[in-house]
């Protein structure tokens, strides 16, 4: 009562910037309602259009129809990983950019994503995604444990420059190394699989995916959702952060780990899907008031609606074979990455 | 009662020492002006002061407690820290980023209560800063940024200030207001530490000055008793006029120190 009317009372004197904030929370929920669309949406788009009444019965009744099928065992497990997916590149997209202070910092800064690809990449090449369909996702999971590894020892020196550098450093040997098994693919047809994995996709993932992944997905997300108010404090840079009681080596590990986590498992299960994680954040920042840690949330929404409405584009564009995930969403990307750059030139003091 | 006391402080940096054997003490009520020349080691002390950076050797310890054996949120409650030119990172609004210094007093759970937004209302009043409430702070000038984040260190209400450069480019007016505050917050019962190139200001203002002169204590007591010519030759290597005393004292530069033949 008594904040209601200082900020009464003060009102008169305000430049008139001044919201509340439900109406920061507002575009979460606008954000929340349109994933919901989107969802239902997910279900019945396809291939093979499905009416609705077919989806409510694939939902909820036993019997293994055609369409029953398509729904609980495609489209159902698909749209919950472009959802968790979705969220993960959003939310770690949004805490790399508070952390670093850097517009441009994307999930993949800290090199896990590399690291999930090269452990796909090395399953393919030895053949091990013959054994089972999760052979690639586990592999992807160690090869993010094993680039966090590598960027921690690497960047625990000192804070954010460092750690960055690390990350740098362990994605650019990682994609010599991605390079590397494409070159010596032991077949043309390894070399296809590897190539058409790492542009990334959502089709014909399964809920054994979806099981694999979830727990390191939600595990990494509830982490990196933890460090909003550091990233508050680190709006006034690291020395003041630190003054304000952030222990910003912590922080470094908490953010490695998370990402690696969430970011890592993602990558294993869908390849490398750009641009999302960059955006995400960058839709929301203005209606939240540019306060880091009121970001989180609204871009987690963001980067799933994103990332499902383009799997729901890319399922209905019919080109041939199915355009794949990552290529759609680094086309569509990068016409906006020019927009941030040319925005920045002008905004940057 | 606050005590801040810090003995036989010693900083290497590359093999070459920054700060050397450093005695300090500061007690509630006492502006301490840190004067000495570039590279002297101003910032190390302030930031080994305010626990930010572990001394090689030697101890701080605020109120007979060794800093650092003091949780880093502890100490973020009892003392604001200032860097040298702090910059806000994002256009968040002056209100936000005043209440930014709340954050080592907020809960674990929950943002800003009553109080606190009472606390930030004041601080805006108080540091002339009510026209920019809502303003992103990017958009501030150099002035009222430096405004901002000495109101973002005071809203807190530490019971210590430690600044590196609080004045340094702000004009006339706005410094002499400043360290008008600063001696402000101490006569209030604070005990403030704060690097300052201007000795006319230090002089007039701060309690008590202590000079740096390559990592050592050159000299550590009044104003009136530490400035001097020779302490100003010795310490900034400047041929220097010490004219009036208390809050008419005047310190001229007349020219740089020539290198003598014999020398």
């Amino acid at each position: 009562m008594n904040k209601m009317t200082g900020t009464a009372l003060h009102a008169g004197s305000s430049t008139g910037q001044k919201k509340s904030p439900a109406q920061d929370s507002a575009v979460t929920i606008v954000l929340f309602a349109i994933l919901c669309v989107l969802i239902i949406v997910s279900l019945f788009s396809g291939r093979v259009w499905l009416s609705p009444s077919e989806v409510v019965r694939g939902l909820f009744s036993s019997d293994a129809q055609l369409s029953s099928l398509i729904v609980t065992e495609l489209r159902l497990p698909r749209t919950i990983l472009a959802v968790m997916v979705g969220a993960t590149l959003g939310l770690c997209g949004a805490v790399l950019q508070g952390f670093t202070r850097n517009p441009l910092a994307e999930p993949g800064l800290l090199g896990v994503s590399a690291g999930a690809s090269f452990g796909a990449v090395i399953a393919i090449y030895f053949g091990i995604s013959l054994i089972s369909a999760v052979a690639i996702p586990l592999c992807g999971l160690l090869g993010a444990a094993a680039a966090m590894a590598l960027t921690f020892a690497l960047g625990r020196g000192g804070g954010t420059v460092s750690l960055v550098l690390a990350g740098a450093a362990v994605n650019a040997f990682l994609f010599a190394l991605i390079s590397l098994g494409l070159n010596l693919a032991p077949s043309v047809q390894a070399a296809y699989e590897i190539m058409t994995w790492l542009m990334g996709s959502l089709a014909d993932r399964s809920w054994d995916h979806v099981v694999l992944v979830a727990p390191f997905i939600v595990g990494g997300c509830a982490m990196l959702a933890f460090t909003g108010r550091s990233l508050d404090a680190l709006s006034l840079g690291e020395l003041q952060a630190e003054s304000l009681g952030v222990n910003m080596r912590r922080l470094g590990l908490i953010m490695l780990i998370g990402t690696a986590m969430a970011v890592g498992a993602a990558t294993s299960v869908t390849g490398t899907i750009g641009f999302i994680g960059l955006i995400g954040p960058h839709l929301v920042r203005p209606f939240v008031r540019y306060q880091p840690s009121r970001i989180l949330l609204p871009a987690a929404v963001a980067g799933a609606v994103l990332l499902l409405s383009a799997d729901i584009v890319t399922r209905l564009i019919s080109v041939g074979p199915e355009m794949k995930l990552g290529v759609f969403t680094a086309l569509v990307g990068t016409p906006f990455f020019f927009w941030l750059i040319l925005r920045m030139g002008k905004v940057s003091p | 009662m606050t005590e801040l006391s810090a003995s036989e402080l010693t900083v290497n940096r590359g093999g070459r020492p920054i700060l050397e054997r450093v005695d300090f003490r500061g007690q509630s009520g006492e502006f301490v002006a840190v004067i000495g020349a570039n590279g002297a080691g101003k910032s190390t002390l302030l930031a080994v002061l305010a626990g930010l950076l572990a001394p090689d050797i030697g101890k701080v310890s605020l109120d007979g407690r060794l800093l650092a054996n003091i949780s880093r949120v502890e100490i973020a409650r009892r003392r604001a820290y200032l860097p040298q030119n702090p910059r806000c990172e994002w256009p968040i609004s002056v209100e936000r980023l005043i209440a930014l210094g709340l954050t080592p007093a907020l809960p674990a759970f929950g943002g800003l209560d009553a109080g606190m937004q009472t606390r930030i209302d004041a601080m805006l009043e108080e540091w002339d800063l009510l026209p920019h409430r809502g303003q992103a702070a990017t958009t501030l000038s150099g002035g009222e940024l430096a405004r901002a984040m000495l109101a973002r260190a005071a809203v807190s209400n530490p019971d210590m200030l430690i600044a590196d450069e609080p004045i340094s480019g702000l004009d006339p007016r706005h410094a002499l207001d400043t360290v008008a505050r600063l001696r402000a917050s101490a006569r209030g019962g604070k005990l403030v530490v704060a690097a300052i190139h201007d000795l006319t200001l230090a002089a007039r203002y701060a309690t008590r000055i202590l000079a740096l002169d390559h990592g050592r204590v050159a000299a550590d007591g009044a104003p009136g008793d530490v400035l001097t010519a020779d302490l100003l030759r010795k310490v900034f290597d400047v041929e220097a006029r010490i004219l009036g005393s208390g809050d008419g004292a005047l310190v001229d530069y007349v020219a740089p120190l020539c290198v003598n033949a014999d020398r």
